[in-house]
């Protein structure tokens, strides 16, 4: 935390503050009460009946689904890319580092479309999936596709400046003394890195649970088959079935405020582990 | 890639034995290797795992991100000037780069100023709420952009919670053109938040204390102080910002009302193509959001190198 903290002492402060709360209240608070508000509006019995229909049921699954499959590979693509571009400096490294942002920057529909374009059936991957009997596009694994895709930055994004700031030299000790490549990574650089791992974990799985635009294109909205929950939100929106869209909303949020606690949490741990590790180092220096 | 492999071999073989001495810490030290050679490393890597997260990283990186995104370039080089020319000219298009040019160029100007101050009061003062703030500005990146969509549109609307005071006015947000200002303003809040904080906390208090000593004002500390050192920061926050507020499509499509004309942006545009099978017209425009995103990208990338070297 920063030394500058202080209590406000001026009336211009206590403004300051009032009007930065005054629009977070406006931003942030009111529309989260509005998602509960609506989805309770017609009273608990109503709200069950909507989280038991088909369609509910089945794009909660769906997108869990996508999102168990998503987390796992891009976990270990955004640990092998953070070491291989904070362990090693060759050329090319900052490359790698700006490549895995395009998906960052990427309007969500354009990949969507570009997933479509190599794998529907205007291109030739896409045909041959299909002369095989395997339909990616407008299916499931079309979503993952896509997930994978818009997900694939944020591992590696809070990896690497952690890992860079880390520094080699406690690898380099366990090296010198005999570990092997697995045994480095799994007793000294991953207990480094863990709370940031499971942070990265949560924001990636809360962004493949989210993920709308790019998954609108290659889902095909399909009832019953390849809608996500967000995308689910928007169809009974359109359908006029307004309680039941914020039904689905209300999921979607509480599976977003559990993101944002868990991601409170592990900030916490990852700072406490780090100034632990200060303290640690400076004790070694006074020893 | 056999000439790069010979290069790897020979930089694993001279972090084995050090030309000069035998002691085992002058692998830390580059000095000792002067390897003119060796071109492909900057450093002579020394711990293991370089061939395998080097080749599973860029294997992934083209397979996932770039073989999708060349795809389309080539897709769209099939087409003729012509048919190129007409799809991304297309009047109900070009008004479409207007609307989301600027919706964008408003939302983070505007969403500039307001992450800047919730980021100043959260890391300056101690008050009652600061952690909880501190937790939500992070909701908009959490919450799924449909559902930030029916929520903003509902609250918007002249008979919702927010709307009602617009309409007193006769400002209209819901399904017109402010809606596209709010909605990009929500998705992009954090990013302002988050790239001015860490600046702001790690900000020296002895360098204000200095300007004071030395009888500036607090406007004068804020504007030759304050603002120099967080320039960077503001930068890349609301470029970024302004780089997703350019794609924002799920919350922008449920709170725009998508008049032609008037209130579509362009990857709606994108959408639309898409549902019309017109899929020859829609890569064109996809190419025009992609090649802008990507050469904003690699600028931003530019002037943050620059920026940060200098501070």
């Amino acid at each position: 935390m920063s030394k500058s903290i202080k209590r406000p002492a001026h009336w211009h402060q206590w403004l300051l503050i009032a009007l930065g709360i005054a629009l977070t209240i406006v931003m942030l608070v009111m529309p989260l009460i509005l998602i509960f508000a609506e989805a309770f509006g017609d009273g608990l019995a109503s709200l069950w009946q909507n989280l038991m229909q088909d369609f509910m049921r089945h794009a909660l699954m769906l997108t869990i689904l996508v999102a168990v499959i998503t987390v796992p590979i891009n976990l270990v693509f955004g640990i092998l890319l953070a070491w291989c571009v904070t362990r090693y400096d060759f050329w090319g490294r900052r490359l790698l580092i700006t490549l895995v942002e395009i998906p960052y920057a990427t309007s969500p529909v354009v990949a969507g479309f570009c997933y479509l374009v190599v794998y529907g059936l205007e291109g030739a991957i896409g045909q041959w999936f299909y002369a095989h009997d395997m339909q990616l596009m407008f299916a499931w694994p079309g979503i993952i596709m896509v997930t994978i895709f818009v997900t694939a930055p944020y591992i590696a994004r809070i990896l690497m400046p952690l890992m860079q700031k880390q520094g080699t030299e406690e690898e380099i000790a366990a090296l010198s003394l005999g570990a092997s490549g697995w045994q480095i990574f799994w007793h000294v650089t991953l207990p480094n890195i863990k709370w940031a791992l499971l942070y990265g974990a949560v924001i990636t799985n809360a962004r493949a649970v989210g993920e709308f635009g790019a998954v609108a294109v290659v889902s095909g909205t399909i009832m019953n088959k390849t809608l996500t929950l967000s995308l689910l939100v928007e169809q009974l929106n359109n359908d006029y079935k307004t309680a039941a869209a914020f039904t689905a909303a209300a999921v979607l949020a509480c599976m977003a405020l559990l993101t944002l606690l868990l991601k409170t949490l592990m900030e916490w741990r990852q700072q406490k582990r780090e100034e632990s590790i200060d303290i640690d180092a400076a004790e070694g220096i006074t020893l | 890639m056999a000439d790069f492999f010979g290069v790897t071999l020979l930089a694993v073989a001279a972090t084995c034995c050090c030309p000069t001495c035998c002691c085992p810490t002058c692998y830390i030290c580059p000095e000792n290797f002067v390897n003119k050679p060796l071109r492909f490393f900057r450093n002579t890597p020394i711990l293991p795992g370089f061939s395998m997260s080097f080749g599973f990283s860029t294997l992934y990186l083209s397979l996932v991100i770039l073989l999708p995104i060349s795809a389309l370039l080539v897709y769209v080089s099939g087409m003729s000037w012509h048919q190129y020319l007409f799809a991304i000219t297309d009047a109900r298009v070009i008004q479409s780069y207007k609307v989301t040019l600027t919706g964008a160029f408003f939302s983070t100007i505007a969403v500039t100023f307001v992450g800047f101050l919730m980021a100043w009061i959260i890391t300056r003062y101690e008050f009652p709420g600061r952690r909880l703030i501190d937790s939500l500005v992070d909701l908009p990146f959490a919450l799924p952009t449909s559902v930030a969509g029916i929520t903003l549109s509902a609250l918007f609307i002249p008979s919702g919670w927010l709307g009602r005071w617009f309409d007193v006015f006769g400002i209209k947000i819901s399904y017109a053109f402010p809606g596209i200002i709010v909605a990009m303003m929500f998705t992009s809040l954090p990013f302002i938040v988050r790239s001015v904080q860490p600046v702001l906390e790690d900000l020296d208090a002895e360098l204000e204390e200095a300007a004071t000593m030395l009888g500036a004002n607090r406007w004068q500390i804020f504007w030759r102080v304050l603002l120099p050192t967080l320039m960077p920061a503001l930068i890349t926050g609301s470029s970024q910002a302004f780089i997703r507020s350019l794609g924002e499509f799920g919350a922008v499509i449920m709170l725009a009302g998508n008049i032609p004309f008037k209130t579509e942006v362009t990857s709606l545009m994108l959408f639309v193509r898409l549902q019309e099978y017109n899929y020859p017209a829609a890569a064109a425009i996809a190419s025009v959001v992609l090649l802008a995103s990507l050469s904003l990208l690699f600028l931003l990338q530019i002037v943050q190198s620059r920026l940060f070297r200098k501070s």
